[in-house]
């Protein structure tokens, strides 16, 4: 026989942990899954200082914020299912759950969906050699882990993850060779650029790699500046010894669990793709299911964590739980949270598209 | 190599120290820590050969997806080597193409 719950919630990241905490206080039986040892999601890897004002734990690192998410959601009485994959979802809301070689069922009154991202690759000749990864790969080996994958490092990518991660492959005793950015400008925030900068690491803005070469894995790699339409400029490509080549080039929702449950879904470039439908309380186009986080469109920590405020504690108003005076206070000081997270010469176009999932869910 | 001590992160706390066998030879290993992590570590870095042109692969997302890092590990092929934790006495073999139950030779019929 299935087990069941009120509230299940699949992804321990920063939105899952978020929304479990506020529907567990609330009083929801929550339950939260998470295929890893070791909840927290992506937070245990940032371990620089975040943005944002103090109500969003400016300042605080993200390896902390995690600590404390995980404190939080103890005192709340949720329970974590761990080492568990979610394989997939069925009608009236049951999960199916692989753990220790066996598959079982959990059936909930409502899901919260807080599957997270995945980060995207990037195909050229050579990709596919030892030595090519992930620019998240390379922070999980070297913070969780405690490993270096290489000496020497040239980083695709000039956004947030690969300026930051540039700088962290520095703290942790390798070298960048460059950071090459196919657009004309920096994506990232300036402060993360001048601290790559100032380590002597040049950002080549207008440059993409060609391809990266070597037998057993990357022994080099050859990179070329490109013109407007992004096509390489004959007699500009220069070959730099290294060994690693890290991929930041964008993350896409991990959203197989909503399109298995049958979600509308829109492509929004901005906020990485294919992101499914849903309204101001998170809840998808299906009855009961709810999406928070980089799920919900590829924003940042500090916002997947209200997202999943707004998730946990809608699911929990509709299980009556909270009356819905007091929700709607709640979720409103949570709007308003991330209405000022949305701000900003970054901020602004996540607003705008996320104002274009809440119109386009409103025409289904 | 392994980062032992990080400007913010202080010293690297690591399980037991054990070994591993890998294609027959010792590496060493802390217990639970991803059987890749021990691997690059240990400067190993082609983890598997693809079937049909025998291009090596290697660690890709570090996250359970991709699958480019599976291995053969105790006899069992496709093991994504990333998210399965190392322990004492494992038996790790290059995987060429989808693998073979009992692994490449024969060898490594523990059952881990
Ligand atoms: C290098 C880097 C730097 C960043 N810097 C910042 C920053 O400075 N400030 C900021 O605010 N944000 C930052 N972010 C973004 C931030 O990490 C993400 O926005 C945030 O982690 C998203 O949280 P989440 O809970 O949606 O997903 P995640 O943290 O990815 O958590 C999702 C969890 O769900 C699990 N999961 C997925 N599918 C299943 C399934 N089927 N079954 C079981 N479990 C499953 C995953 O394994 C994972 O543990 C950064 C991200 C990166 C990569
Ligand atoms: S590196 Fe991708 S599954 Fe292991």
């Amino acid at each position: 026989m299935a087990r069941k719950t009120e509230i299940a919630v699949v992804g321990a990241g920063p939105a899952g942990m978020a929304a479990a905490i506020e529907a567990g206080r609330a009083g929801a039986r929550v339950i939260v899954i998470d295929e890893n040892q070791r909840p927290g999601g992506q937070l245990f890897k940032q371990i620089h200082k975040f943005f944002g004002s103090e109500a969003h734990r400016a300042g605080t690192r993200g390896v902390q914020i995690g600590l404390d998410l995980l404190r939080e959601a103890e005192e709340a009485g949720v329970a974590t299912l761990l080492d568990t994959v979610v394989y997939g979802i069925f009608s009236d809301r049951c999960l199916g759950l692989a753990r220790e070689h066996h598959t079982e069922e959990l059936e909930a009154d409502a899901v919260i969906l807080a599957t997270g991202a995945s980060e995207n690759a990037l195909a050229f000749p050579g990709w596919t050699l030892p030595g090519v990864m992930g620019a998240g790969a390379t922070q999980t080996l070297i913070h969780i882990h405690r490993v270096l994958p290489g000496k020497r490092a040239l980083m695709v990518g000039a956004g947030n993850v690969g300026l930051i991660v540039s700088y962290q492959l520095l703290q942790a005793g390798a070298k960048v060779v460059a950071v090459v950015e196919g657009l004309p400008a920096i994506g990232g925030y300036g402060v993360h650029a001048s601290k790559v900068r100032r380590a002597g690491v040049p950002i080549l803005t207008g440059h993409t790699v060609l391809r990266a070469e070597g037998r057993e894995g990357v022994e080099r790699a050859v990179i070329a500046r490109v013109d407007e339409n992004w096509k390489p400029i004959a007699g500009t490509e220069r070959t730099l010894e290294v060994d690693t080549i890290c991929l930041a080039v964008g993350l896409s929702p991990l959203a197989e669990l909503a399109w298995m449950a049958g979600c509308e879904f829109r492509y929004i470039p901005a906020l990485g793709g294919w992101v499914p439908l849903h309204d101001g309380n998170m809840e998808t186009t299906r009855k009961g299911i709810y999406v928070a986080g980089d799920l919900a469109g590829i924003e940042e920590a500090s916002t997947a964590m209200e997202e999943g405020r707004l998730a946990g504690l809608a699911a929990a108003q509709s299980l009556g739980h909270l009356t819905r005076e007091r929700g709607e206070k709640k979720k409103g000081e949570v709007h308003k949270r991330l209405a000022a997270l949305r701000m900003g010469s970054f901020g602004e176009g996540r607003a705008i598209s996320k104002e274009q999932i809440l119109q386009a869910r409103e025409t289904v | 190599m392994r980062i032992e001590d990080h400007p913010i992160l202080g010293r690297a706390e690591r399980g037991r120290r054990i070994t591993l066998t890998v294609d027959g030879n010792p590496v060493v290993a802390f217990e639970g820590e991803p059987i890749a992590a021990a691997l690059l570590a240990g400067g190993h870095r082609v983890f598997r050969y693809t079937a049909k042109r025998r291009e090596p692969r290697g660690l890709f997302c570090a996250l359970g997806r991709c699958t480019d890092c599976v291995m053969t590990v105790d006899g069992q092929p496709n093991v994504r080597t990333c998210v399965t934790p190392a322990r004492d006495g494992m038996i790790v073999q290059t995987q060429v193409g989808r693998g073979k139950w009992g692994g490449r030779g024969g060898g490594g019929k523990r059952k881990g």
